[in-house]
């Protein structure tokens, strides 16, 4: 590993001070799930390390009748812990949960799980977050893509978004909060992400010298929601596809509808074709069904992933149909 | 920069505690850092000033293996035994906070150790024994 300076301020004013002007000059750690193994490996060589840790106004996770607030320091446990989250955003415990091991629960944060970076073995192994060899040919495509992108791969970004909350939080139209050098803002989860144009880009709507502070979702007032992972074991890994849903009924019917899914794309991925498909009708089998044919009408899967799209539309069915239940 | 891992291993001489993946998948380097069972593999030594560290090597007292080490002993729950430490304080962790587990409770506690030696049955049985109270005492197992 590359030396590095490392620091712990106790505010986040002090913490954005530290921070650099571009990316992977400075990088900041929370739990070190992610960054740790990403410096060992060259991915990331900062010259400083700015810990989080020390800042307790980012920790702790709070329900009130104008919603819930996670602190970007909340750990897994923190959130799987709350009963008022288990209650009232099964979508966001359920995501949660999905993290089986109780080491990364203990030690995993909201904020690193929105930016940790992608699971792609290419840019693991560093060829770029474009997976591309030294005459600019783009790996993905022809290699091994088992687990990349079926949705949304245009940008030449194959990798899958990583992050187990995001699509819950889409769903559950949350905001995310952000401090930087000119004070704080929010971001609509939905917008957060972004697909990068190369490695001097992140893939969230971050500037190098902002950080992320607290998730902020909505009252539920009536919203029921629901997360649902295909994955190949129950213990530690990532799940191959998952989906968030939101719905509110009217009557029997859906009067609104926000579905995310997540590992498919680059981003989370709003499906809104199955949003739309969903809204005036009642929750049924085929109606789920069809929502998830929608949702995946426009995949172009890879020459080794094909199995993904059926994995997702068997994500978005059983989500719709958990949340409705 | 140092690990947790690499100051238990080479500063304090505790090499109970085992490298395994690095990148936090396995799980050999578990220990308990203020209450809660996390991977060293994965902590800048810095991060935990302050903090209470117990590694593999504070389970036993005064030169008795704990009930927990003992039924991993009388049950065979160790093949190669690189994972041995991890999942000795992963259950220990797990017996801490929540004496009597049923099994599916066992499982999730030791879903972030991986056995390469897929030896998980005695391991499993191992701890439950421990929450049964179905193991000797150390004198008996002489």
């Amino acid at each position: 590993m590359q030396k590095f300076e490392y620091v712990s301020p106790t505010t986040k004013e002090q913490a954005v001070a530290l921070l650099g002007e571009n990316w992977g000059d400075v990088e900041v750690l929370a739990g070190g799930t992610d960054l740790l193994s990403l410096m060992k490996d060259y991915i990331t060589t900062p010259r400083r390390v700015v810990n989080l840790k020390g800042i307790a106004a980012l920790s702790g996770v709070r329900y009130s009748a104008s919603g819930l607030r996670l602190g970007a320091l909340a750990t897994f446990d923190d959130v799987l812990s709350n009963t008022a989250v288990r209650r009232n955003y099964p979508a966001i415990w359920a995501a949660v949960e999905g993290v089986t091991s109780p080491q990364i629960r203990a030690m995993g944060t909201v904020g690193g799980d929105l930016c940790q970076r992608p699971r792609c073995w290419y840019y693991r192994a560093g060829y770029g977050l474009l997976a591309k060899d030294e005459t600019g040919h783009a790996l993905v495509p022809d290699g091994d893509n088992r687990y990349h992108a079926i949705l949304g791969h245009n940008s030449g970004a194959y990798f899958v978004n990583p992050s187990s909350l995001a699509p819950a939080l889409i769903a559950l139209a949350a905001k995310i909060g952000v401090y930087g050098p000119k004070g704080a803002r929010q971001v609509d989860a939905a917008e957060f992400f972004r697909a990068p144009g190369g490695d001097g880009e992140r893939e969230y709507q971050l500037s190098p010298n902002e950080i992320v502070t607290e998730v902020l979702v909505p009252a539920p007032g009536g919203m029921k929601n629901a997360t649902y992972e295909v994955r190949q074991r129950e213990a530690l890994d990532w799940p191959l596809a998952s989906a968030s849903v939101a719905l509110k009924l009217t009557g029997r019917n859906v009067g609104a509808a926000r579905i995310a899914l997540g590992h498919v794309a680059p981003v989370p991925w709003r499906a809104g074709a199955a949003e739309s498909a969903l809204v005036g009708k009642a929750v049924t089998e085929q109606t789920a069904a069809a929502a998830a044919e929608a949702a995946l009408a426009d995949a172009k899967p890879l020459s080794r992933n094909a199995y993904k799209v059926q994995l997702a539309r068997v994500a978005v069915k059983r989500a719709i149909l958990a949340a409705a239940g | 920069m140092k690990r947790l891992l690499d100051v238990l291993r080479e500063d304090c001489r505790l090499t109970g505690t085992k490298e395994g993946c690095g990148e936090g998948e396995c799980g050999a380097c578990s220990v308990i850092v203020d209450g809660e069972v996390v991977n060293s593999c994965l902590i800048p030594v810095c991060q935990v000033e302050g903090s209470s560290v117990t590694t593999v090597e504070g389970l036993a007292l005064n030169d008795q293996l704990s009930p927990l080490q003992r039924a991993f002993l009388e049950y065979g729950a160790a093949q190669c035994g690189i994972c041995t430490p991890g999942m000795l304080m992963s259950a220990h962790a797990l017996l801490l906070r929540r004496p009597h587990p049923i099994r599916n409770q066992i499982l999730e506690a030791i879903a972030g150790n991986l056995c390469r030696c897929t030896g998980y049955t005695k391991i499993l049985d191992a701890i439950a024994a421990v929450s049964s109270g179905n193991i000797n005492k150390p004198d008996q197992s002489e």
